[in-house]
């Protein structure tokens, strides 16, 4: 069994009044300890796909385990205990501006009851990981996209997360600042083991750091393996026109001497 | 001395003289009691009225349809009435608490009656202007409703929480003008004896120099609370 394992997954809303069908029998595993990329145009349903996993949205119908458990059976205290081992990093960040670098990161110790002494010494580990040692004290107006970003990574590993859930994490910054937030995801991953499931509609960043990979259409899958495969023989047309902007991309790049 | 047989500028040169301020350091005691008491009600229970209405909203954190409607009619019906009207309305309320219709805890209570209403609307827009991202990553992490709410909507919104509560001082400090009406005394109660009823134009001068600077320090300590909160926290 799989380690994240969803089955005939449905969502639906009711935006105004009519019926918006957002997620049609999504199904997707998820292998312990890998990168695994999930790509889609805008309003395929990837973020409401997301926030199903850790329970911000309740799927209509289907199923979703995680490490055998399954998510939509649990009751509200383990759903929180649930949320705090599926941590998410967002698109715009989302710290808290009411607090410094070192109180975002800890945060989520904080309301999990940590005493302040362990607090501590986490809160400076993870901080050393992501390289924000000595941005502590400093606010999260003041620091760049990129730092920012650090910061939304150290608060969700503070925790000692199973899963990472990446919804665009780098799409607001700029290409160097992808590079290294990627870089920075996959040695966590491969230090920690961590499973990160990365949704992004950025090609390259799914090229850089997932193995395996889907690809959304209209609120199901329509496309799923291998990286390399599905750029080298896309079935899909959607995948098609994935892997034919991805090759523009690197000849455009390639030329100016850039990219990733 | 008055208008009616003295220049403007007699009278402002009277308004200086040292006997009418003499007067004024009771009422002023007077004013400044009433505000602070009144002010302390309206932060706490309009804070939690505001906080309610914005939880319970369809699409707050914890949505309860019927009170959130039946709250909001009421702080509507309360905000439609006129401060005289709110005046009448409440002397059986203070009879009922107090035993008597008139005095400082009187007044207090009509200020609270007609000032939480606005408070609790403000409170609400200021808790509503919080980026829904911020609550969708706290909610994330795992966080309780009480969780988000004191750690993270509330501080969030401390900034503008502060520009609103200046406004709420403002307007209690304006209605304390009809504390005389109690018999509770103040400033407003001068300015109405005196300048109203006995034309002593020179002493409403005083008291109106009084109401600009007890507003404009209000504002002032205000704007400079919730500015120094934002360049702290790096947003301007
Ligand atoms: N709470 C909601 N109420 C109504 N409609 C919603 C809600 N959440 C999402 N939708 C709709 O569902 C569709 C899918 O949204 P979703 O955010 O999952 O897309 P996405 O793939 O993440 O897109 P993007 O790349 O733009 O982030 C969109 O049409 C959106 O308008
Ligand atoms: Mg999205």
């Amino acid at each position: 069994m799989s380690y994240i394992e969803i089955r005939d997954l449905h969502k639906a809303f009711y935006p105004h009044g009519e019926r918006l069908d957002v997620l049609n029998g999504v199904d997707l595993d998820v292998e312990k300890g890998s990168i695994y990329g999930i790509i889609g145009f805008s309003g395929a349903g990837k973020s409401t796909l997301a926030r199903c996993i850790n329970r911000l949205e309740t799927p209509d119908s289907g199923s979703i385990k995680v490490d055998g458990v399954d998510i939509l059976k649990l009751g509200k205290k383990e759903l929180l205990k649930h949320r705090q081992k599926i941590a998410m990093i967002f698109q715009s960040f989302n710290l808290f501006d009411s607090r410094n670098v070192y109180r975002n990161i800890s945060y989520p110790l904080e309301i999990a009851g940590v005493p302040k002494k362990q607090i501590k010494e986490r809160v400076d580990e993870v901080a050393e990981l992501v390289g924000l040692s000595g941005k502590l004290e400093s606010y999260p107006g003041g620091l760049s996209g990129g730092q920012k970003q650090r910061v939304g990574i150290a608060r969700a590993l503070v925790n000692k997360p199973d899963v990472i859930l990446s919804d665009e994490a780098t799409s607001a910054l700029d290409p160097q600042t992808t590079l290294q937030i990627l870089d920075l995801l996959k040695e966590i991953n491969k230090k920690s083991g961590v499973t990160i499931l990365m949704i992004t509609h950025e090609l390259d960043a799914i090229r850089y750091s997932c193995s395996h990979m889907a690809v959304l259409e209209e609120g199901r899958f329509i496309e799923k393996g291998n990286v390399k495969g599905i750029f080298n023989n896309p079935k899909s047309r959607t995948g098609e026109l994935f892997a034919k902007v991805l090759k523009e991309f690197q000849d455009n790049n390639f030329e100016e001497g850039g990219g990733i | 001395m008055s208008l009616l047989d003295s220049s403007l500028w007699e009278v402002i040169v009277a308004s200086f003289d040292p006997e009418i301020w003499k007067g004024l350091v009771v009422p002023i005691r007077e004013t400044l009691y009433i505000t602070a008491i009144s002010s302390v009600i309206v932060l706490i229970i309009g804070l939690i009225l505001g906080t309610l209405l914005t939880l319970t909203n369809p699409d707050g954190l914890f949505p309860i349809r019927v009170l959130y409607t039946t709250s909001g009619w009421f702080i509507n019906v309360l905000r439609s009435l006129p401060q005289m009207v709110m005046i009448i309305l409440m002397v059986p309320v203070a009879r009922l608490i107090f035993g008597k219709s008139y005095g400082t805890n009187a007044c207090i209570i009509a200020i609270a009656a007609s000032c939480i209403p606005m408070y609790a609307r403000i409170v609400e827009s200021s808790l509503l202007e919080i980026d829904k991202g911020k609550i969708e990553a706290a909610k994330s992490i795992g966080s309780t409703v009480r969780q988000i709410v004191f750690k993270v909507i509330i501080p969030e919104t401390l900034p503008s929480l502060i520009r609103g509560f200046t406004v709420a001082v403002i307007a209690v400090i304006s209605m304390t003008a009809l504390a005389g009406m109690f018999g509770a005394g103040g400033i407003g109660d001068i300015a109405v004896r005196y300048g109203y009823q006995r034309f002593q134009h020179d002493r409403l001068f005083a008291c109106v120099y009084i109401l600009v600077v007890l507003v404009q320090i209000t504002q002032g300590v205000g704007n400079l609370i919730s500015n120094r909160m934002l360049k702290k926290r790096n947003l301007i």
